[in-house]
């Protein structure tokens, strides 16, 4: 048997990464440690190659490998944006990694592999090649989470990741296995077949349901499978925490969204109220214990989680038993959008924290960002402008994210749970403008001063620039990227 | 005689439950990982045992990629958990305590 030329064709971006990543791991140790930042940007003009490659293909629908692969504009969309994050990761690492003296090259191997399993997550039309995705991505996560290995928050973090990660997937898995034993395949196309064609109420369909939510539930980090994020967030090093916050979380909503509704799509009643609790309870406890905290990376990785509940609203309303198709679309492509905004402003945020150096660690308590305006103008600018739109507030881009979910929930008569992520919207909002509050109205103390600089190189400032020229432009100019979410919604 | 369907759903289910109360009553993180294991092959189990009763190989083939991914995963872990043992000199979970649990 051979492996026709075609099907290779369709995932040339995947394979070009992977031999990336083969090639970094193989070159880390005979290059001389003055040129390794050689490396990092062999690693970014690989992602460019790629993002044209995906790019110029974002109309077609191809499937490939007997069906497990499939190549559409959402599975497309999802990787151009993948595509984008890991770029700002690696640019933020480079600077990043030096600042905390771990600047090993196989750490953008480790990027590079944990971007195919998402790439792959995303593109899956059989449960095997998700469940392989996802494991690609959660091993390289796992391993990055502890890169700062002489620091034991960051090696305890990796360690509650490992066993939470593991036990999650074994729980998805166990969930596929059930799913296999009805549909006699794993193709998510014949999976929707049997399980239309049995009904909701058979206790197997509704066993395997419930335990592939519990399995993603874990990896957008819902309530009440959001124990890890905390933790993990904080200890992780800063760089590798903005990659999770963002890239894992999209690609898992990526993932999840294909799963329900082209494999559940036949059992809407079944699946929505789950999904409608956890995006209640995901948007009440996310903002509500934000509140409470004291470090800022802490404090993003709570508002992850309440930005996961945001964009569950989506797939309510996506998931909705007898909406109109327009409407389910709606839902989806809203959260396509948010997710796409909520990556640049989260990006940023957690950049301006990598580079806010206090003592020679980075400023990750919120009092190490005390009186920032008075020294560092530039740096609290952008960071104000990243938590005015984390929390939604016109004329950023975190409004339109917001508005487009709301406007999906009126439109499918869900007027109240708009309302509701309005409240809590505006609960954000206190915790979010605090940080402003402390940089802005806050005296540092003299020590303070002298102990705090920025560690802004080149590659730092590309990569502020391109998460508050996101933030701003898509606040201002949203129409492309609503049309591209639009047009690249699956289909219903 | 051939074993029913049934008792092998039963078996997977019992191996399955064992390791999801492992993982969430033991506080030795090797027993956690071990428990972990015993999730991964309940559902081998289940693999196996669907494949056969529907005379169908997909399921063997998901096996196989389950238990690479499986040793990958071990891999990982246990390296991890050396990384952890020389920090803290210990694998109990409780003593992980440098970030709230």
């Amino acid at each position: 048997m051979t492996l026709p030329l075609a099907d290779l064709l369709t995932i040339l971006p995947e394979l070009l990464i992977v031999g990336a990543a083969c090639l970094l791991l193989v070159l880390d140790p005979v290059m001389p440690p003055a040129k390794k930042s050689l490396l990092a940007w062999m690693s970014l003009g690989t992602l460019v190659l790629c993002f044209f490659i995906s790019a110029s293909s974002m109309n077609d629908r191809v499937f490939a490998f007997s069906d497990l692969v499939v190549v559409d504009p959402y599975a497309s969309f999802w990787k151009l944006l993948l595509y984008l994050v890991s770029a700002l990761t690696i640019l933020l690492s480079m600077t990043y990694l030096k600042e905390e003296r771990i600047d090993l090259a196989e750490y953008y191997g480790f990027i590079l592999l944990s971007l195919v399993g998402m790439m792959v997550m995303v593109s899956a039309a059989d449960l095997l090649t998700i469940y392989l995705g996802i494991e690609l991505m959660s091993i390289s996560l796992y391993i990055m989470v502890g890169f700062k290995r002489f620091e034991g928050k960051s090696i305890e973090a990796s360690a509650k990741y490992f066993i939470l990660g593991a036990f999650s997937s074994g729980i998805l898995l166990y969930g596929i296995s059930l799913l296999y034993g009805i549909g006699g395949s794993t193709r998510l196309s014949e999976i929707s077949a049997v399980v239309t064609s049995r009904g909701g109420d058979d206790p197997l369909v509704l066993i395997a349901l419930m335990l592939v939510i519990v399995g993603f539930g874990f990896k957008v980090a819902a309530v009440p499978f959001h124990m890890w994020t905390p933790d993990v967030y904080h200890g992780a090093p800063t760089s590798v925490t903005a990659f999770m916050a963002v890239a894992s979380k999209a690609a898992s909503f990526g993932a999840l969204l294909r799963v329900l509704l082209e494999g559940f799509g036949g059992v809407k009643p079944n699946w929505n109220g789950i999904i409608f609790a956890m995006c209640l309870v995901t948007l009440g406890f996310g903002n509500l214990v934000a509140i409470v905290q004291t470090n800022i990376k802490r404090m993003l990785a709570y508002s992850s989680i309440a930005h996961a509940g945001y964009a569950l609203i989506g797939l309510v309303v996506a998931g909705q038993a007898g909406a109109e198709s327009a409407v389910a679309s709606q839902g989806v492509s809203s959260i396509m959008l948010y997710l796409a905004i909520y990556s640049f402003m989260t990006v940023g945020a957690f950049a301006i924290v990598a580079i806010v150096r206090r003592s020679g660690v980075e400023g990750e308590e919120l009092e190490d960002f005390t009186g920032l305006a008075k020294r560092h103008k530039g740096a609290a600018f952008l960071m104000m402008v990243f938590m005015v739109s984390l929390a939604g507030i016109p004329p950023t881009a975190g409004f339109i994210g917001k508005f487009y979910l709301f406007m999906a929930a009126v439109n499918a008569g869900l007027t109240w749970l708009a309302v509701i992520g309005l409240i809590f919207a505006a609960v954000s909002a206190f915790y979010y403008l605090r940080v402003v509050m402390v940089m802005y109205m806050r005296e540092p103390s003299a020590s303070q001063e002298s102990e705090t600089r920025l560690a802004l190189t080149p590659a730092t400032a590309i990569v502020l620039a391109c998460a508050i020229a996101g933030v701003v432009f898509l606040g201002l100019y949203p129409a492309p990227l609503v049309s591209v979410t639009q047009s690249a919604v699956l289909p219903f | 005689m051939t074993v029913p369907m049934s008792y092998y759903l039963v078996l997977s289910g019992l191996v399955f439950l064992i390791g999801l109360v492992g993982v969430l009553t033991r506080r030795n993180i090797i027993i956690i990982l071990l428990s972990i294991e015993l999730m991964l092959n309940a559902t081998n189990i289940n693999f196996v045992a669907f494949s056969a009763y529907l005379g169908n190989v997909a399921g063997q083939v998901f096996v196989f990629f389950a238990l690479t991914v499986a040793a990958a995963e071990v891999a990982v872990g246990l390296a991890i958990i050396i990384a952890l043992y020389r920090h803290q000199s210990s694998i109990n979970v409780d003593d992980f305590r440098l970030l709230r649990w």
